[in-house]
């Protein structure tokens, strides 16, 4: 189990990472979600004891990163984002060279078991230089996993992959997450709702949200958001308008075209079209676009970063 | 498996990148050609067996090339991203910096060995002096120590090769240079040559092996070790 506490660092004035806390449960994939320079990336650099954090400390299974670090680097794998690894060798030296700095018995069987694990073979003999973003990232998870870490961090393990590798690299992590404990960072929304049983939702160093990902999906359903797009007023008009509907909560102006458009989010069971529908014949406007659609976790997310509805969006 | 293991798996796997990179082989030759020309044209002008023109020479070839050697231990880790990968594993900046020194010091004298060749000529010439030969190859390591742990720190502290390169020279030029500054100030100051590895190296490779150049060295190569592991740990 891994428990964060009032974990912050900060890079000269700016505070990349600001009191956060979680805890993390024994086999779970948690997902680290939010836009990019959200805080992920050091959050995840402190987990692994490449950075040191300003203040607030990790445990893991009791036991202090600052006391023990080296230690900790004994249980947890780490790949860090784009997989930065040697370019000029080969990837089975560069295995070998990895087992040797974490002292791994019997090195040249384990490398085979791994290689087959993460489906490598076929490169083992070609310089890291020269595979394809895929491969690389594959090889980048072995590499994390030689020593069959129980704890195992990925920075951003999909971005930059073509859609049929991102699918394998989530059905390894899948597979992987069945006995180790994984904590992965993505600023894509799918990722975590395709991987994940967890997800934190990060932005500005900030947690904002922290939640099993299928209640947060469930929460998400409860809501649902109506865009409608009228002539014959400006936005303001048809704002106001909104605002008089019996369960609208939200409005937020749509700045797309000429019509006046907006985004209105309706909360419980009510169903506003029809009475939207009556006060635009009302008034004498004409009605081009009216579409509900139901809230998913990709909204909550926008809301959450970006800080409410009431931005233009 | 012990320490003495890890420091050993990072040297190789530098020396190892240091010859997949023609920049090494590009050093190598251009040092065997300066050294050879300079050591063969003393060597038959002044028609005397011994090693001289070669162990004058050295101090400034040290000073050129070791910067251009280890410009890149640190600063292309920093820059490819592998640096994070190498500082998690469970290995100490200690024996990241070891090993990284000793994959310089060792590529050196790699650069070096074939210069023995010439020591096979005086052999086989005539009948050189031993003492300055073997006081000159000892100076050789230690000096080379001093050079690539200077270059090395020069390494840690940028993510750009050529800055490295050339805070590497700045650094070095300091320790080679001060033996030029020393002839110029007055009398009274002259001990400041001391401060110059030029001064202890010509006074190991005139034969006389004093533990007060060697305590130098090592102190020059200890204190510069430290700096770059303080740095490789506090610049992340």
């Amino acid at each position: 189990m891994i428990t964060v506490k009032g974990l912050t660092r900060s890079y000269g004035d700016f505070r990349a990472v600001d009191e956060i806390s979680f805890t993390i449960n024994e086999g779970e994939i948690t997902g680290l979600l939010g836009p990019n320079g959200a805080g992920k990336t050091t959050t995840l650099r402190m987990l692994s004891g490449y950075l040191k954090p300003d203040s607030g400390s990790i445990l893991y299974d009791g036991v202090n990163t600052a006391d023990d670090p080296i230690g900790i680097k004994k249980i947890t794998g780490y790949l860090p984002e784009s997989a930065p690894l040697y370019g000029d060798m080969m990837v089975f030296d560069y295995f070998c060279y990895i087992a040797e700095l974490r002292a791994i018995d019997n090195a040249p069987d384990r490398i085979r078991e791994i290689a087959s694990m993460c489906r490598i073979r076929e490169v083992m003999h070609k310089n890291i230089n020269e595979l394809s973003r895929g491969y690389k990232q594959r090889v980048g998870i072995a590499h994390a996993m030689i020593h069959d870490p129980s704890v195992l961090i990925l920075d951003e393990p999909t971005s930059g992959l073509d859609p049929v590798e991102i699918i394998e690299i989530r059905n390894l992590i899948k597979d992987l997450g069945k006995k180790k404990t994984v904590i992965l960072s993505t600023h894509i929304l799918p990722e975590v709702e395709a991987t994940c049983d967890r997800v934190i939702i990060i932005n500005r160093g900030r947690i904002v949200a922290d939640d099993a990902t299928s209640k947060l999906q469930s929460s998400a359903g409860r809501g649902r958001s109506i865009i409608i797009r009228v002539s014959g007023t400006g936005y303001e008009g048809l704002e106001s308008m909104l605002r008089s509907v019996r369960g609208v909560d939200h409005i937020a102006r749509i700045d797309d075209s000429d019509l006046a458009s907006a985004m209105a989010t309706v909360s419980g069971d009510t169903d506003a079209r029809a009475d939207i529908f009556h006060a635009v014949c009302g008034k004498g406007w004409v009605l081009y676009e009216m579409k509900q659609e139901r809230t998913s976790l990709e909204n909550i997310f926008r809301e959450l970063t970006i800080g409410g509805g009431n931005e233009q969006i | 498996m012990s320490r003495y293991n890890e420091i050993l798996a990072v040297m190789k796997r530098d020396l190892r990148s240091f010859f997949n990179n023609p920049i090494a082989y590009i050093i190598i030759t251009v040092f065997l050609a300066v050294t050879g020309f300079y050591f063969f044209m003393f060597f038959f002008y002044n028609n005397q067996a011994e090693m001289r023109g070669l162990f004058d020479l050295l101090p400034l070839l040290f000073f050129l090339f070791i910067p251009a050697v280890t410009m890149k231990l640190f600063s292309e880790e920093r820059q490819t991203g592998s640096l994070e990968i190498l500082l998690t594993l469970p290995v100490s900046t200690r024996d990241v910096v070891i090993g990284k020194f000793l994959a310089g010091l060792v590529f050196s004298m790699i650069m070096v060995s074939p210069t023995l060749i010439y020591l096979l000529t005086v052999i086989l010439n005539g009948s050189p002096d031993y003492g300055p030969v073997i006081g000159g190859y000892v100076g050789v390591i230690f000096l080379a120590g001093a050079y690539t742990a200077l270059g090395l720190l020069a390494s840690s502290v940028t993510r750009n090769q050529i800055i490295a390169l050339i805070m590497g020279w700045v650094i070095c030029f300091f320790f080679w240079g001060i033996d030029w500054v020393a002839r110029f100030v007055p009398a009274k100051l002259n001990f400041i040559a001391m401060l110059g590895t030029d001064y202890h190296f010509k006074s190991i490779a005139r034969g006389i092996i004093d533990s007060r150049d060697l305590i130098y060295f090592v102190s020059v190569i200890a204190i510069a070790l430290m700096l770059t592991i303080k740095v490789v740990e506090e610049r992340r």
